[in-house]
Order: structure tokens, then sequence, then C-alpha cells
């Protein structure tokens, strides 16, 4: 008997238009991305995905802080992580880091240490009418001036 | 509504299981490697009913990341820090050499990685069987940073293998399925760093206020430490 959910691969919905960061692509800086995006290279820095979906590949590391509306892991974390609606961390996944969100799933075998904040809907949408702009989620700004690049609905500062 | 796999382990109609020392016989076999077995435990509904009434609680989990905890945790309004302490202990240390972790620096540079928080965070620990694996040295200075590191009237949840002739457990992941039940998944087994009795437990936890036993059939030891 297993407790654990199967995973589906791809992980990209092919109905919703989402931005792809390659294995081979290494980014540092800050990425807003106003589709879904599924990362499966190395990013440092910040990745916002307000209202959308990131997926972090099983060969995607993040050293970076997370804002999105939900979160699929299956490679690499370091850094928090807040997902306005779900966090679903699966098998092989590693996240290091603190998780503030609605609802999460984890797989078995997933790695993970640092504390896990449930947020009601209810009480985030407060949260976020009383601070607008405002996370609590730490997002580090990278040292140095960033030059800006975008791709798609896809952002990134990157630093020089 | 309980899934069938449920309903056929209280009626007892279950695949038999070997009962090891944790298990109470009434389970299935999930697979040739995997047992699970439901069971009530009053050192769980203790450890709870000491909590009650209270929200926003700091919790700290030792077994690691398992979907159960997380939502009966965080369904009564607590915040849950999670850490594997055996999984970084199998990568620090390796998982046959209990000699190594011995070692004054790396006991220290380990409990750096894995007991890094402020004083007085935690209301309380579910430690579960965690404890029995490390050595002496190592276990004595996890207990320490344990005392240091949780409230004053918090409490710890700890199990030990009551069976005093027998240094091999099986590996288990608890998984909380209401206040005083706990389906505990076995899949293989682990050697202990040491054996324990109650007079043992009560020296290692000296310096908390209070110790209470509970001894199962099953020849596990559930014991609640109030700090």
């Amino acid at each position: 008997m297993s407790t654990t959910t199967p995973f589906k691969s791809p992980e990209i919905d092919s109905s919703r238009s989402s931005a792809t960061i390659g294995k081979a692509v290494k980014i540092i800086g800050q990425i807003f991305s106003k589709e879904d995006l599924y990362v499966d290279g190395d990013v440092e820095g910040t990745i916002e995905c307000q209202d959308n979906k990131l997926t972090i590949g099983p060969n995607g590391k993040l050293q970076a802080g997370v804002r999105a509306r939900e979160v699929v892991v299956l490679g690499q974390i370091k850094g928090n992580v807040e997902a306005n609606d779900r966090i679903d961390i699966r098998k092989d996944a590693r996240l290091v880091g603190d998780i503030k969100t609605a609802r999460i799933v984890i797989e078995d075998g997933a790695y993970f240490k640092g504390s896990i904040d449930i947020v009601k809907p209810d009480a985030a949408k407060a949260a976020a009418a009383s601070q607008p702009g405002q996370s609590s989620v730490n997002m580090p700004k990278p040292a140095g001036a960033p030059l800006t690049a975008s791709v798609g609905a896809v952002t990134a500062d990157i630093k020089r | 509504m309980l899934p069938e796999r449920f309903k056929s382990m209280f009626r007892g109609s279950g695949t038999a299981v070997a009962p090891g020392p944790f298990s109470s016989g009434k389970g299935i076999r999930a697979s040739d490697k995997e047992t699970q077995v439901v069971r009530q435990s009053r050192g769980l509904e203790q450890f709870f009913s000491y909590i009650d009434d209270q929200v926003g609680l700091s919790i700290l989990d030792l077994a690691g990341l398992t979907q159960d905890n997380i939502d009966f945790v965080t369904d009564l309004g607590h915040k849950l820090y999670t850490q594997d302490f055996l999984r970084s202990l199998d990568d620090t240390f390796g998982r046959e050499d209990i000699n190594g972790q011995a070692a004054q620096n790396r006991i220290e540079s380990f409990l750096e990685q894995n007991l890094d928080f402020k004083e007085n965070t935690f209301d309380g620990v579910l430690v579960w069987d965690v404890m029995q694996y490390l050595s002496p040295a190592l276990l004595n200075a996890t207990v320490e940073r344990l005392h240091q590191i949780t409230r004053p009237r918090s409490y710890l949840l700890a199990f030990f293998n009551a069976d005093e002739k027998s240094l091999i457990s099986p590996h288990t992941t608890f998984r909380i399925q209401s206040r005083s039940t706990l389906m505990l998944s076995q899949h293989g087994q682990r050697q202990q760093a040491q054996v324990f009795n109650n007079r043992s437990l009560e020296k290692l936890f000296s310096q908390f206020e209070s110790v209470k036993f509970f001894l199962t059939r099953e020849h596990l030891r559930e014991v609640i430490i109030k700090r």
C-alpha cells in the first residue's frame, strides 16, 4: 500500500502557456513571470510567479526565495517558499527552507528541512490586503546592478 | 469513512503480520518490504492532551516529512518544523558507524547542522524512536540541545525499544492517524546504539522536570518528557 501520489511526467500543462528554463541554463538575479514557469536549470536570486504555477524540474537547482500561486518541486530548493495555493514536494525533491502555503502535498522520500506554516486562504487575503506589495517570504536582492532580460512573459534581472 | 484496507484491519481479517518488537500483529503486509500497523498510543494521546486548546505553537518533528503528521499538526493550528534526523545521521556518520558518533568535534558539527535553533523555540518535540540510534555521547549532547531549544513546560514524545535483549529494531516511520492512533510503517531493521530501561531513561532526561513511561505489549516504551 502506498500513501503517495504517483508522479506523472511531464509537469507542463500543454493547455496553458508556460516558459521554460532549460537544464543547461544558469540565472543569477530576479525572475518575474506572468505565465507558468518550468525551471530545470540553476537559479540564484528570487523567482516570482505570483498568479501562476512554478515547477522545479528534476535537474532544477534553486538557491532562491520563491513566491508563486502553486509550486511543484522535483529538484532542489534552498530558500524560503511561499505558495498562495499549494506546494507539491515530490519523492526525490530536496527542500531546505521555510514554507508558507495554504496546502502542502508531499511524497514519501522527499527531503525537507525547515518549517511549515499553513496559512488559510482567508487569512492570506486579509494579510495581503493590509500590506499590498509585501510578502512574508524573505526575497533577497542580488548584489550588483542587474541587467534585465525578458523572454516571452518572463522577465529576468540578470546580474553581470 | 475508512478506506477498505483499514476496515479489514480493524475486523482482524487482514493478512497476518509477523509481530516484530513494535507490532501488535493487528495490521496488513503492504509489500515484502514494508509492513503497516495501526495501534493506539497513550504517549501520543498524552502529548496532544497537554497542548489542547492552544493554537500557534511550534512543534518540531525529528522524523522528517510525512503527509499525515503535517496534516494533523497544522490542522490543529500549529507551526511544524521538520528535521530528518536519521537521514542526516546516516549522511554524516554512515549508517553502521556508531563509534564514529563519539568524536566531539563531529558531534558539535552535526548538532549545528541539525538542531540549530534559538533557545526556547519549541512547545513540543516529536522525537519518535530517533534517540535509540544515537551513540551515548551524541545522545547526551542531543538531549542537552533539546533542553535548550524547548520552552519550559513543553513536552517531548520519544519511543524506545523495550526489549532489553535485542539491539535490533524495525526501521519505522510514525504516521499520526488521530490524537491517539498511530500508523507504524516498518521497512527493514536498524541497529540500535544501546538498550534502555526506565532507570537509564530517567538518568538521560534528569535535567528535565519529569519523565513518564507507557510500556506497551509490543515491547515499545513510550516516554513523555516534560521540560
